[in-house]
């Protein structure tokens, strides 16, 4: 069995990888790309430590096959901080101490971003609910909506 | 209260109690920082585990040869592969383990034990390869009667899970083995006499299911062994120097020749305070002569690693008429999971600690049965008894028309109080969150029909131990921090400020590290909410060699007697006529010139670190059940807790935070679910229900500051109390929204709709 | 192990008819892959739909709303009209999972999966949903309540695939509703599941209507007794009541790690109740 050739764009630069069918986009992502921010909670979809962008939509990459991504447009965490300046979002979760482990964040911010880009004025409930597919066990998710909703007023003021 | 003198900088800034940024965020928020499974070496294999199916059964043989044969296997280990060990007792994190049960938890010997036990493992070139492998190894197994529930398993004809555990604590020492480990026992006092006195008696039992700690990240252990025995070993774990203490043991060792780093953890909560795949990495790694990698799938997570203790818990209280304590009995049954070691010795003390109580006696029972072995998981056992002992303190209350703040405060533990586990408290700060809740907006409130609200208190006791950090002053007079506990919520952000405070340099130019094992010396782990506790501790003992150091380095530049120079504000300051003479030096002054000075700068702290401060803490919180489906939904939360000093008040937020929504899950939705053939039905976080964000509201705080006289800073643990209260507040309020008293957790729709419709009360 | 990810209905069924082995139809794969990694399924064919434009759109067809099997409920929600039209299949496809598997979850994979907890499958029920297979024999409809036989059983013949739905055309003043019952807020399989959809006239009398329950019986079930009890009433408290014993009496679950016997019938009543009172809320606006 021939492993598959894909060619995809991830955070912007092109990337070429082979990959057998079984493998999900995740486990290209951490063992063949080196990118490993993106972190395996679950492998069944239930915790969201895997999310990235496909297209412009909000995943969980463990659901998504290697070979279901050539001539896609893959974003992770690696790519939210824009060279050395971090991403609003970003920064929110630092001043708020949104974060106690960290393992969840990268799939937070992917996801937090996901929710600004369509509404920029969500309410505490919507936040609550857009990212109930975002397992955390330390921080009792409290930190990390008023880290979103600041970052949503900060960015509502440009 | 606290000494403070000398923890400011030259310009009378303090980074202790504000909000700085933790030095390791950045890489947090990037995906940068490397947790366990993100660690990889060149050649390295991919290790996997092959578990019992049976939760109870003989291993009558095991044949690795078709494995062993496998193109792209390098190596296979069984139970051949690792010496037995004599029953030892240690301590691990706050409960005690023994040798002779960890090789035999690491991998089975004899018996399976608990679905999920580990029978063989296998190193191979690929994920593809090892599972394949695992399919070939053919092991022969008798299956044997199991038996799950705690009750169960000590009745005297229930299936033995070990011949050779003859109850300990029981007079005179039986002769026929059992399934009960450890009778254990607190006594003051004559409860019968105190029984006699009460006006009002009550008693009820209570049963908890196991609950697992829930870290979002699986274990994971990469090892490399060379051919002279030299082990290095990366894995995501709260207290590396006990993981190498094992390994070491295990694997007959030397412990120099082991070399540990704890990776970033993706969180613990005690569960990560003992070994899995550690020993099986090194044994396979040793073998195949290549690195070896091993990370745990989430069912692994939950079939194979300690969730904490179901127990049943029967309680007694008796008060007068006005309300006060005067005698408390409780008997505790906790499951230790396939070998001994529950925490009810820590449930059997935090019972009443909270309360001020002339006779008090607890007994508890430790029971062996065919789950997985249990692990610490924040503030072991004490959730569990004081959930049942909250719950008969609310029913007081309500029977006696008082108000269940007032009963509280008339009752509560405060300095001079001899817990009837045996210590005296110092300064504590009950009363003043009790007080602090009665005084919120939240507490005021009116609520509507089908919502009710409850409060409890908790308590746990916390610990110091021992603890080694380094402090270097670089050449150009930043610091390097060197600490052994692994950081799992923001540990460095408080030590830096810590330092920074100390010699008197911007926040900024501290940076932290978790060390790995060879960097220093020894450390327990991170558990007992000790890390902040201890570690500011050893620092400052670092930071006074340093301060000292200084000073002599001064007076030799200044020609100066030790009387003529101190330290003061950051920087060491010439006194007297000193003064007009030479200027204040800073430690960045000190660091241009330390080669002239005498050499490097640095201090070292080494220390047993005493006087851990217990933590109490009361929480409130409002619910609102649908009486026509039994679902429950939290409209608000308020924890008030002691810390006596914050030295990073956000992260002592979080941690009351994440604790309560802990609570919440197991109060209302988290639980092992076993079928009647001994294996777990939810192993994974679709069916193992821990809160989601729009489960939960935000989780209002108060941080009380009663300090800790024993501490430089006043500092108190603050990580475990904060799971201690929500399952008595919570059932508490759910009696309050219903008028039923659920004494089985979790209160799941099914058993409240239940509970509401054989009361006619399923009506909106 | 195969992918293959034709780009035509024909090559589909071909390689559908054609395989010799384990095959599988992958469209948002949020059950599929969850089943191979959990050991479950190892399929030696897997055939990703996604490139078949007749799996990805949708259009107004007669009146009615063409739905491909691949359209993610994502895009359901997102789409102007739908939601005004079918609020009801709108909302159910996206209580599946969370925002992350809802970008990803399809209406024919929730189907195909052949769970009768699936959430969107009771309100297609209640909807009237027709669905249409190709297969080597060419296309046929199929209404969704006869697709799913039983857990992981389908009424589709070897080389058959789901295509699309379609949702038909109604009078005005007709809506519908969805709702489940999980203990948490979000992320849990259905314990229950009611879809209503129905239509009311200008004096507010149920002139038509169609009650689904799923998770309830080993398939999602079409209760037309429910139906029954609310037409020609405005579903005053008789009728509601005469609802709630039909959805009771309909159900045959079992007690499983989700929920008892018991809880399931009692709490079919409820939602049924419940989701008809919004369905008819919404019709009246409509």
């Amino acid at each position: 069995m021939a492993k598959h050739h894909i060619e995809a764009t991830v955070n912007g630069d092109a990337v070429e990888f082979l990959c057998e069918t079984e493998e999900t986009l995740l486990d290209v992502l951490r063992d063949t790309l080196s990118l490993t921010g993106s972190k395996e909670g679950c492998s069944s979809g239930d915790c969201g430590a895997c999310s990235v962008m496909l297209d412009g939509r909000l995943v969980c990459s463990c659901l998504v096959l290697g070979c279901e991504v050539g001539g896609r447009k893959i974003d992770t965490i690696e790519g939210l901080a824009k060279g050395e300046t971090l991403h609003p979002l970003q920064k929110e979760f630092l001043q708020h101490a949104a974060l106690q482990c960290g393992i969840c964040t990268p799939g937070f911010l992917v996801a937090g971003k996901a929710l600004l880009e369509r509404n920029l004025n969500p309410t505490e409930t919507e936040v609550r609910y857009w990212l109930a597919g975002n397992l955390c066990r330390c921080t009792g998710y409290d930190k990390i909506v008023s880290a979103v909703m600041d970052t949503a007023a900060a960015m509502r003021k440009g | 209260m606290a000494e403070t003198n000398g923890h400011s900088q030259a310009n009378g800034q303090h980074y202790v109690g504000t909000r700085t940024i933790r030095p390791d965020g950045v890489d947090k928020v990037t995906g940068r920082a490397r947790f366990g499974a993100d660690f990889n070496l060149p050649g390295q294999l991919i290790g996997r585990v092959l578990r019992s199916p049976h939760p109870h059964a003989r291993i009558v043989s095991i044949d690795t040869s078709k494995a062993e044969a496998l193109p792209g296997v390098k190596a296979v280990v069984t139970r051949a592969d690792f010496a037995d060990q004599p029953s030892e007792f240690i301590p691990a994190g706050e409960m005690m383990m023994n040798y002779k049960d960890v090789v035999r938890n690491v991998m089975a010997r004899e018996k399976a034990l608990y679905e999920g036990h580990p029978v063989a493992a296998v190193a191979a070139t690929s994920v593809a390869i090892a599972r394949r492998a695992l399919k070939l190894i053919d092991v022969k197994y008798e299956v044997l009667p199991h038996v799950i529930d705690v009750v169960e398993a000590m009745r005297p004809d229930a299936p033995l899970l070990h011949d050779d555990l003859f109850t300990v604590g029981v007079e005179p020492r039986p002769d026929k083995p059992s399934n009960i480990a450890k009778r254990v026992e607190i006594k003051l006092g004559d409860v019968e006499a105190g029984f006699k006195k009460a006006d009002l008696v009550i008693e009820r039992e209570f049963k908890t299911a196991p609950v697992h700690q829930g870290y979002i990240e699986p274990h994971a252990a990469l090892a490399t062994v060379s051919e002279d025995g030299s082990t290095e070993l990366w894995t995501t774990t709260q207290g590396h120097f006990i993981v190498r203490a094992h390994c070491a043991r295990l694997l007959g060792l030397d412990i120099g020749r082991v070399r540990v780093t704890a990776t970033e953890i993706g969180g613990g909560f005690g569960g990560k305070t003992v070994v899995y795949l550690e020993p099986l990495a090194i044994a396979l790694s040793k073998k195949a002569k290549r690195p070896v990698k091993m990370v745990m799938s989430r069912e692994e997570v939950f079939k194979a690693s300690g969730p904490t203790s179901g127990a049943t818990v029967r309680v007694k209280m008796g008060a007068t008429r006005d309300g006060k304590f005067v005698a408390a009995a409780a008997e505790l049954k906790y499951q230790a999971g396939a070998f001994q070691g529950s925490p009810v010795q820590p449930g059997v003390m935090c019972a009443y600690a909270p309360y001020d109580i002339e006779n008090v006696h607890v007994i508890g029972y430790d029971v062996v049965s065919n789950r997985p072995k249990v692990a610490a998981y924040r503030a072991p056992g004490a959730p569990i008894s004081e959930y049942a002992v909250e719950s008969v303190v609310d029913e007081i209350a309500k029977k006696l028309g008082l108000d269940p703040i007032e009963l509280r405060m008339m009752n509560a533990a405060h300095e001079g109080t001899k817990a009837a586990y045996g210590p005296k408290f110092g300064p504590i700060g009950l009363e003043e969150t009790l007080n602090s809740i009665k005084k919120t907006e939240h507490w005021n409130t009116p609520l509507r029909k089908w919502q009710g609200r409850g409060v409890a208190s908790g308590f746990w006791f916390n610990i110091g131990g021992e603890t080694s950090v380094s402090l270097t002053v670089n050449e150009d007079g930043t610091i390097s921090l060197v600490a052994g506990t692994p950081d799992i919520g923001g540990l460095r952000a408080s030590l830096a400020a810590v330092v920074a405070d100390e010699l008197g340099v911007p926040y900024d130019k501290v940076r932290p590290i978790i060390g790995d094992t060879g960097s220093l010396g020894f450390n327990f782990l991170t558990g007992g909410s000790r890390s902040t506790f201890s570690g500011s501790m050893a620092i400052v003992e670092a930071a006074k060699q340093i301060k000292a150091d200084l000073c002599a380095r001064a007076c030799k530049l200044w020609e100066a007697k030790p009387d003529q120079v101190e330290w003061k504000d950051g920087a060491v300051r010439p006194l007297g006529a000193l003064a007009e003479k030479v200027k204040p030096m800073t430690v960045v002054d000190f660091a241009k010139v330390a080669g002239k000075t005498g050499g490097p700068i640095g201090g070292v702290g080494r220390i047993n670190a005493q006087g851990a401060g217990p933590s109490f803490g009361t929480h409130l919180v409002d619910l609102e059940v649908d009486p026509e489906t039994g679902r429950t939904t939290i409209l608000r939360y308020t924890v008030a807790q002691d810390a006596g000093k914050a030295l990073h008040p956000a992260y002592v937020e979080g941690q009351y935070q994440g604790g309560a929504v802990q609570g919440i899950g197991w109060a209302l939705n988290e639980e092992y679910i076993y079928g009647s053939d001994g294996k777990l039905q939810n192993a994974g976080f679709l069916d193992y229900r821990m809160p989601v964000a729009s489960d939960v509201p935000m989780i209002d705080t108060i941080l009380v500051e009663v300090g800790n006289p024993k501490h430089p800073y006043g500092v108190r643990g603050v990580g475990e109390t904060p799971i201690v209260p929500p399952l008595g507040a919570i059932a508490n309020a759910m009696e309050n929204a219903t008028g039923i008293r659920f004494t089985e957790l979790p209160m799941s729709p099914p058993k409240v709709l239940k509970a509401l419709t054989e009361k006619g009360l399923n009506k909106a | 192990m195969r992918y293959e990810a034709p780009d035509s209905l024909e090559g589909a069924v071909a390689l559908l008819a054609g395989a010799q082995g384990e095959t599988r139809v992958l469209a948002g794969g949020t059950d599929l892959l969850v089943q191979m990694r959990a050991d479950v399924l190892d399929p030696d064919l897997i055939v990703d739909i996604k490139k078949i434009k007749e799996t990805r759109s949708i259009t107004e067809e007669r009146g009615g709303w063409r739905i491909g099997a691949a359209v993610t409920g994502a895009e359901l929600k997102e789409h102007p009209r739908l939601k005004q039209a079918w609020p009801g299949v709108v909302e159910a496809a996206n209580l599946i999972g969370s925002t992350q598997v809802q970008g990803r979850a399809t209406l024919g994979g929730n189907l195909c999966n052949g769970s009768p907890a699936a959430d969107s499958v009771p309100a297609l029920i209640a909807a009237g949903a027709v669905a249409t297979l190709a297969g080597p024999r060419g296309k046929r409809d199929l209404p969704v309540e006869d697709v799913m036989l039983g857990p992981r059983q389908l009424a589709l013949q070897k080389g058959e695939m789901v295509a699309s739905f379609l949702l038909p055309t109604r009078p005005a003043r007709s809506s519908d509703a969805y709702l489940r019952f999980i203990p948490r807020t979000e992320m849990d399989i259905a314990v229950v599941g009611a879809g209503v959809s129905l239509t009311v006239d200008g004096a507010g009398i149920v002139t038509a209507a169609r009650v689904s329950l799923g998770a309830v019986a080993p398939r999602v079930l079409l209760v037309s007794e429910a139906a029954q009890a609310i037409v020609g009433s405005r579903l005053d408290a008789a009728a509601q009541e005469r609802l709630e014993a039909a959805a009771r009496a309909a159900c045959r679950p079992i007690d499983d790690k989700r929920g008892t016997i018991e809880f399931r019938i009692q709490v079919a009543g409820v939602l049924a109740r419940r989701a008809a009172l919004i369905a008819l809320d919404r019709a009246r606006s409509n």
